[in-house]
């Protein structure tokens, strides 16, 4: 195992590495040049000459690639000129308001949709588990914003149940200070994350019922129970690593839409505004980060999977 | 003829899926919307008409106008056009890229198999929203620019699971003879290996138009997408929303429908051609 983990581990820093080179290519594809996209059309080429020196843009690319690295490696994410603030102190500030909507969401989704997929497992093809993909399947082709626009209009505008935006707050205690206000983007995303996993929940307790020691926990007369909460669940847990390591990119995503939809303040709201302003050095470096976390988030996903099943043999 | 005998259960079994019809059937009446539509309801979707704004359903114009005094009807069908082209194009262009790519990696193995699959996990690493949002910043989006990138974005799954299925049949037997009867292996991967992975590129495929056309109306409901005065799903949708408030329901929910309604079609048709045509899950 130990092996597996070493070689995992050496191919997550090789796709690190592929993941930066193609950011920086990303920049390169910025029409006429970084300077004029910056300092403005008009500049002078004087003035984009002394740009392009103070930012080592006039070395071979090779060079300016290892710059790049060498920067990223320091935790530099680049700097953005139109709000006059380094990237990584923009995302820094952020990304706690992601993680308490990104995260509270993926636990609540893996509460509903464990259990769920279990149940759905057990009682197959009848009518519980028939409602609960039909369910799954219709939140699953719902773009997630129409899903948002639906539960705005119901809950917000229809019911006057609960506002329609996230809370207002740059900070995780004024986020937390209107909790009323955090339901619906909260419940959009956890929604769009059950539909992500359930199925997969389904699908995995089915393969685990037909195993041969659930069938010689219950010949030995284990309460049907005890068989559900010791041996599917328990089993059901592991694949839900390799479950979450794979849907980060899907979670990332949709953390987005929900930021934009609700205008929570977060890394995802950062990259749509610096989209719409022609941010570009906000929108890489929120691009290279999210791709370093991806495959970080995979790599610990597979090694994690790897310690809690042992008969997974890897050569 | 054994051709035949050979795809008649599947089309039997497909026939007998009533979601994978009814999925069937309104892509049929969907695509017969989208496309025949206007030539039967004319409507100017090129230039707005102030006088015209946010009428509700009435005679004449059944959806309503919106806040630029688009027919929404008129405007649901040319918007849809561009959905389905893009979704399709995309579909066709991924999956071949992915099963060349795939079939390629599998079968030749080692360092090649190791390098390209690298290159599928970098790219997959970043969330395709993201790509394209940026990409759409930098060039100007037009439909053929939107089929080649996301195409581009979308080649990576199909990949993956063509290599899956190529790593099994390399070490059957069908192919050793073909290789000791002397075929090369382009002529193995496109006579032997490719036609017996048909069945799950068709699949994939099928899910990639579904997953395509989520991807642009999320672009274009972002403001992302075609620009102006090109008619978009995602884009009706996300100015309707402005008017959310305003009860303009006209303005919100026929748009976000048909773009729910073409992506489960999709996926209905996806779900019964793989129960029909994947056989390891047939057994089940």
């Amino acid at each position: 195992m130990i092996g597996y983990i070493i070689r995992r581990i050496a191919q997550a820093v090789l796709v690190v590495l592929g993941v930066t080179a193609v950011t920086f290519g990303l920049e390169h594809l910025i029409p006429g040049n970084l300077a004029k996209a910056i300092l403005g059309p008009r500049a002078s080429p004087a003035a984009i000459a002394v740009f392009d020196r103070a930012n080592g843009l006039n070395r071979p690319v090779i060079e300016q690639y290892l710059a790049f690295l060498g920067r990223l490696a320091r935790g530099n994410l680049g700097f953005s000129y139109r709000l006059n603030q380094s990237v990584d102190s923009l995302v820094l500030h952020q990304l706690p308001n992601d993680i308490v909507l990104v995260g509270s969401a993926l636990v609540l989704a893996l509460a509903i949709a464990v259990p769920v997929g279990i149940a759905q497992a057990v009682r197959r093809n009848q009518a519980t588990d028939h409602i609960a993909t039909a369910a799954a399947f219709t939140l699953y082709s719902m773009p997630s914003y129409w899903l948002a626009i639906l539960l705005i209009a119901g809950l917000s505008t229809g019911l006057h149940a609960l506002p329609p935006e996230a809370p207002q707050a740059s900070t995780v205690a004024g986020l937390l200070a209107d909790p009323r206000a955090l339901v619906l983007p909260v419940l959009t995303l956890t929604l769009i994350n059950v539909a992500l996993f359930s199925r997969y929940m389904r699908s995995a307790a089915i393969t685990t019922l037909a195993e041969d020691y659930i069938r010689a926990a219950r010949a030995k007369g284990l309460p049907g129970r005890l068989v559900l909460s010791r041996h599917v669940l328990r089993n059901s847990l592991a694949s839900v690593t390799t479950l979450v390591g794979l849907s980060i990119p899907a979670v990332l995503t949709a953390g987005l839409i929900v930021e934009y939809v609700f205008n929570v303040p977060g890394v995802g709201l950062t990259y749509y505004t610096a989209a719409v302003n022609a941010d570009y050095p906000v929108e890489l470096g929120i691009t290279v980060l999210i791709g370093i976390v991806t495959v970080l988030g995979n790599l610990a996903s597979d090694i994690a999977y790897a310690v809690l099943d042992p008969r997974v043999r890897y050569d | 003829m054994t051709d035949r005998t050979a795809r008649s259960p599947a089309l039997r079994a497909f026939a007998s899926h009533r979601l994978g019809l009814a999925g069937l059937a309104l892509i049929v009446i969907l695509a017969a919307f989208c496309f025949l539509g206007p030539l039967v309801y004319h409507t100017d979707q090129i230039h707005t008409h102030i006088r015209l704004t946010n009428l509700p359903p009435g005679k004449g114009r059944p959806l309503g106008t919106d806040n630029n005094g688009y027919d929404i009807l008129g405007r649901l069908m040319v918007g849809g056009r561009s959905s389905l082209e893009i979704g399709l194009a995309v579909a066709v262009l991924a999956t071949a890229i992915g099963v060349a790519w795939g079939a390629v990696a599998g079968f030749t193995g080692g360092l090649a198999d190791a390098v390209m699959m690298r290159v599928v996990d970098i790219i997959l690493a970043i969330p395709a929203i993201f790509l394209l949002i940026y990409l759409s910043t930098v060039l100007r989006p037009t439909v053929l620019l939107l089929i080649v990138v996301i195409s581009l974005l979308s080649w990576l799954g199909p990949a993956r699971l063509v290599r899956g299925e190529t790593l099994s049949l390399r070490t059957r037997e069908f192919i050793d003879a073909s290789r000791v009867m002397g075929s090369r292996s382009p002529r193995i991967i496109a006579r032997h290996l490719v036609p017996n992975v048909l069945g799950t590129i068709v699949v994939s495929g099928t899910f990639q138009v579904a997953d395509s056309i989520i991807l642009l109306a999320t672009l274009s409901f972002l403001g992302f997408g075609l620009p102006p005065p090109a008619a978009t799903w995602g884009g009706m949708l996300s100015q309707g929303t402005t008017y959310l408030l305003d009860g303009y329901w006209w303005e919100v929910y026929p748009a976000g429908l048909i773009i729910m309604l073409t992506v489960i079609a999709f996926n209905f048709v996806g779900d019964a051609l793989r129960d029909t045509l994947d056989t390891r899950l047939r057994q089940r």
